[in-house]
């Protein structure tokens, strides 16, 4: 891989510390360009950590005891009939049931319309020039693999810490983001379930400052004291 | 919801020869949500269509759904035929089903949330599945909401299963998905056609109502395309009752769009599309 300025640690970086207090239970680092998945169990809540600031995590969730259940936007969207996801927001499977909460957000909004970015719709979105760079869908392959999850199981996810507005005439994209060094997210798990995260490599858009930074992810168990 | 009127015993059942008789009288009768076989039958045949060129006609009853495999270069025409319909739809690759819709890209990628005529539904490998290749519903469509579940149709008409009159939109795509070989799985986000959603400045979901009875859109297979559709209430619909109407489906023999299309040179994003579409079928011998 190319190592940039970007691939070193900067002051600026701002790992913070859970926002639900409880004993921890995981407690890891996703590194810039990489996949990440853990089950999490019913009632634990997992902090998102923007480290670096403006670091798109994408995001999928599926039921732990059932792949075929799994995180929809659509249902997500329809049922909150709000475009963005705010502090609150269910998450919801495809047939409307629970998967997640957030139960703490510290970004004006978050994305759900955007999507992931694949080697193939950079072909599209760049120039046929981009076909190698490493991309979100290829964490997901990967990373799914390993729970027996492939392309017929992915579909359109949660960008936390992403920024896509929706203007009056329809138009949409990815601007510049809203979040900053050491902004959260918090997300209750409403049942047991299978978290995977892509730590967005992309570099032609603004989702990630135009530099891939890490993610931290702290999941408690609020339960159980700290 | 399909018309079961004129079914039940209408003679004696007691001998084969009997029930044979009572079986075959039940056939040539005409209602309203039927296929029309063969295609170029088709009383509702549109007036710009060549009835010889139709390879699927049929009227699918609200709440309903259908399905197809079809050719690249046909072309759909969805009609809501009272203004009432909502038609979800579901495009797969026939090639390769895991190359499916993808809403994030379909709006994404040519930097528009809403769909309209020029629209292109995108796979999530860098490709067009099928075009929108003309509009006469006024834009009144939605990408954002998808279809009802079964949870929540109980909860807001008292029951959401396929067969009822109150059906679940998601039911209803299992079912056609089902048909064509497909499992839950391979039911991604799906965009609906008829009825319209808007973003508020505050992203508010909007509701902007129907295109009127006999609204059309027509879609372009651009490549061999496995076509779900469910006709189902929208999510968002504000009348107080389950709001539903038949969908015509109207398609014919026509051609993949091409560079001379408006579409194909829309938008540069688009255009990559069409090539990487173009230069996949290239491979496979597909024209």
């Amino acid at each position: 891989m190319t190592v940039t300025w970007a691939t070193y640690e900067a002051e600026y970086f701002d790992r913070s510390e859970p926002y639900v207090q409880g004993a921890i239970v995981l407690d890891q680092e996703i590194a810039p360009r990489a996949g990440w998945s853990a089950p999490i169990r019913a009632g634990h809540v997992l902090t998102l950590v923007d480290v670096g600031g403006n670091q798109s995590g994408d995001c999928l969730i599926y039921d732990a005891s059932d792949h075929d259940v799994r995180y929809s936007a659509q249902a997500t969207l329809a049922a909150q009939r709000n475009a963005y996801l705010v502090d609150g927001s269910v998450l919801r499977d495809q047939e409307g049931a629970a998967l997640m909460t957030v139960v703490g957000n510290e970004v004006e909004r978050q994305d759900t319309i955007g999507g992931a970015c694949s080697k193939e719709s950079n072909t599209l979105r760049y120039g046929h020039h981009t076909l190698f760079h490493h991309a979100c869908r290829e964490n997901f392959l990967l990373e799914g693999a390993k729970h027996g999850l492939g392309p017929r199981d992915l579909v359109s996810n949660i960008n936390w810490f992403m920024n896509v507005p929706v203007e009056a005439d329809g138009t949409l994209g990815i601007v510049d983001g809203m979040s900053a060094p050491g902004k959260r997210v918090a997300l209750r798990a409403e049942r047991d379930v299978l978290v995977v995260i892509s730590n967005c490599p992309q570099v032609n858009n603004p989702c990630n400052d135009f530099n891939p930074t890490p993610l931290r992810v702290i999941v408690t168990d609020p339960a159980v004291a700290a | 919801m399909t018309d079961d009127r004129g079914a039940g015993r209408r003679s004696s059942t007691a001998t084969l020869t009997q029930a044979r008789d009572d079986a075959r009288s039940r056939a040539d009768t005409a209602v309203e949500a039927m296929p029309y076989l063969p295609p170029a039958s088709s009383p509702y045949t549109p007036a710009d269509v060549d009835p010889s060129t139709l390879v699927w006609a049929e009227t699918v009853a609200g709440p309903g759904y259908t399905h197809m495999t079809v050719a690249r270069g046909t072309r759909i025409r969805l009609e809501d035929v009272t203004g009432d319909a909502c038609a979800h739809v579901v495009v797969l690759s026939a090639l390769n089903p895991g190359e499916r819709l993808n809403v994030a890209d379909t709006q994404k990628i040519p930097w528009q949330a809403y769909l309209g005529a020029g629209h292109p539904l995108l796979s999530g490998d860098g490709r067009v599945l099928a075009t929108v290749v003309a509009d006469a519903a006024g834009g009144h469509h939605d990408a954002f909401c998808g279809v009802t579940t079964i949870a929540g149709n109980i909860e807001r008409y008292g029951a959401g299963a396929a067969h009822t009159a109150t059906a679940a939109g998601r039911e209803l795509l299992l079912l056609a998905a089902a048909k064509e070989g497909l499992t839950p799985r391979d039911v991604p986000p799906s965009v609906s056609f008829f009825k319209g959603v808007r973003v508020a400045p505050d992203g508010a979901l909007e509701w902007t109502g129907d295109g009127g009875a006999g609204a059309t859109v027509d879609l372009v297979a651009e490549m061999p395309l496995t076509v779900l559709v469910a006709n189902a209430a929208h999510p968002l619909d504000p009348a107080e009752g389950y709001r539903t109407g038949p969908v015509r489906v109207h398609a014919w023999a026509a051609a993949a769009s091409s560079a001379s299309d408006p579409w194909w040179t829309a938008t540069p994003e688009r255009t990559r599309a069409y090539l990487n579409t173009q230069q996949h079928l290239l491979a496979r011998g597909i024209r």
